[in-house]
């Protein structure tokens, strides 16, 4: 299986890359869902710009304030990374859970979030940490939030002449936590998610102060939950309130049928995920 | 590139894929191709000393890099102790996935020298079988894991193993 023909670019700085970048040019990172669409030929892009020689994108960084995960960090990296660990459980656990050995050693955290596939992992444990996606360009750099940024299936706000440099996530503070669980296509946490909810908590004296909830899998993207997140605030965390919390599971969320569920049975893993992804958040701040 | 210990280069179309460069330019047949679409692994080769899959990577992406195969882990004709392990513990039946699973094999027990039997059935995830059923190439792997650390493998199951 070929892809069609196409121009290979492989600039070493940013600026070069700008440069080459077109209406008809895609980026190419890790290549793990670019490569397989074009050799399916359901994308064909007349020029491949390869960020993988850019210096100074590979890092995951402590700024002070925030913690910054660069364009070429792969999963492998992320979940494997004492900083992820450290401030977002929930990334750490999304990006060791996507896809395998060898597809963790290519694809990158930034790829996942800029492919916004409807049951990509990493994106969600991205929502609930509040992560903002920072797009470069020749003329600058803007930050949007994440849940912006994932616009629709397969629909970044990103147009053809930017790239996301980087993913900012807050770094964690006391009474903070946050766990990713899911279930994969190929049963227990293999593939792509057929449900997969992350969650982030913060609780204070005994009762939840703030939370930030969101799934994956059931819906037209990774997006988070807010009803969720209200439920959950002002409770003490037990298992009753976050199984309350965790029926609005799907509200505001197109739910669809596809090979591997029923829009029941998605509604059903969604609250049941929804559920044990909060209850493994809570447990590590009580732990 | 650098494979197997050998500097090459060639021209090559941007869209030529990894594997096919292996097989098709280098000769190096060892590497199979099975899915094509990144899933069963047969196509796994070392970059960098990570196993990849060859099928869903450019050969272009790997230029400079040190790619390893299945031809290169044998040293002076003696069999890899994973090799080994496959053939002592009847790791493979028809063949087809076993390049792949050898090298998914000497990656993890180069992080991980006494991996349990859940971690070697995480280690090879990202490898398909269609024979086995998995359980021999588990011992294959444990086999294998023994001698690197100078031990003598324990006994396969139909010996009286566990
Ligand atoms: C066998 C297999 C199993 C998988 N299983 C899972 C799974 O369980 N869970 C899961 O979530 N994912 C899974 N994936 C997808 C994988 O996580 C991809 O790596 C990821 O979705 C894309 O990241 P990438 O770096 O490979 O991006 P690429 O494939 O290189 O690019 C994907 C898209 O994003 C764009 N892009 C990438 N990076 C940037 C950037 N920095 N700036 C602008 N645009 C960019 C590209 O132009 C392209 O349109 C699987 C893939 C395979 C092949
Ligand atoms: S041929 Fe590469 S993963 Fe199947
Ligand atoms: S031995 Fe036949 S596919 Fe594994």
């Amino acid at each position: 299986m070929y892809p069609r023909q196409f121009d290979y670019v492989a600039p070493t700085s940013l600026d070069e890359a700008y440069g080459a970048l077109g209406d008809d040019s895609k980026v190419l990172a890790g290549g793990m869902s670019l490569i397989p669409l074009m050799k399916m030929r359901l994308l064909s892009p007349g020029t491949l710009v390869d960020i993988g020689r850019i210096p100074g994108l590979d890092a995951i960084e402590d700024k002070g304030d925030h913690i910054s995960i660069g364009a070429l960090v792969r999963h492998s990296t992320t979940a494997g990374h004492p900083l992820i660990a450290q401030h977002a459980p929930a990334l750490a656990q999304a990006a060791g859970m996507t896809g395998d050995v060898q597809v963790r050693n290519r694809g990158t955290t930034c790829g996942s979030l800029a492919h916004v596939d409807v049951a990509a992992d990493q994106p969600a444990a991205v929502l609930a940490h509040g992560g903002v996606a920072v797009v470069g360009s020749a003329s600058g750099t803007r930050e949007v939030m994440a849940d912006a940024f994932c616009m629709d299936t397969l629909t970044a706000d990103l147009s053809p002449n930017e790239i996301l440099l980087e993913i900012r996530l807050p770094k964690a503070g006391p009474g903070e936590g946050s766990a990713y669980d899911k279930l994969g296509r190929r049963g227990g946490h293999s593939d792509y998610a057929v449900a997969g909810v992350a969650a982030w908590v913060k609780m204070d004296a005994g009762s939840i102060t703030d939370a930030r909830v969101a799934i994956t899998g059931v819906g037209t993207k990774p997006s988070l939950l807010p009803e969720v997140s209200q439920a959950l605030i002002g409770t003490d965390g037990s298992e009753s309130a976050v199984a309350s919390a965790a029926e609005h599971a799907v509200d505001g969320v197109t739910v669809l049928e596809d090979l591997y569920g029923s829009v029941e049975y998605k509604t059903h893993l969604a609250k049941v995920y929804a559920k044990r992804a909060i209850q493994k958040a809570i447990g590590s701040i009580r732990a | 590139m650098t494979v197997n210990g050998q500097p090459v280069s060639a021209e090559v179309e941007p869209r030529t894929l990894l594997v096919h460069f292996l097989r098709e330019d280098l000769r190096l047949t060892g590497t199979h191709v099975g899915c094509e679409t990144g899933y069963c692994g047969a196509c796994t080769v070392h970059v960098d000393g990570e196993p990849v899959k060859s099928c869903t990577m450019f050969a272009v992406q790997a230029d400079g890099a040190n790619v390893t195969t299945i031809e290169g882990i044998a040293s002076n004709g003696d069999l890899h102790p994973v090799q080994e392990g496959f053939w002592e513990r009847h790791g493979l039946q028809c063949g087809y996935c076993t390049p792949g699973m050898i090298m998914s094999s000497v990656a993890l027990l180069s992080k991980n020298d006494r991996p349990s039997e859940e971690e070697i059935r995480h280690g090879i995830e990202g490898n398909l079988c269609r024979c086995t059923g998995y359980h021999n190439i588990v011992q294959a792997v444990q086999f294998a894991a023994a001698r690197m650390r100078g031990e003598e493998p324990p006994a396969a199951d139909w010996e009286g193993g566990e």
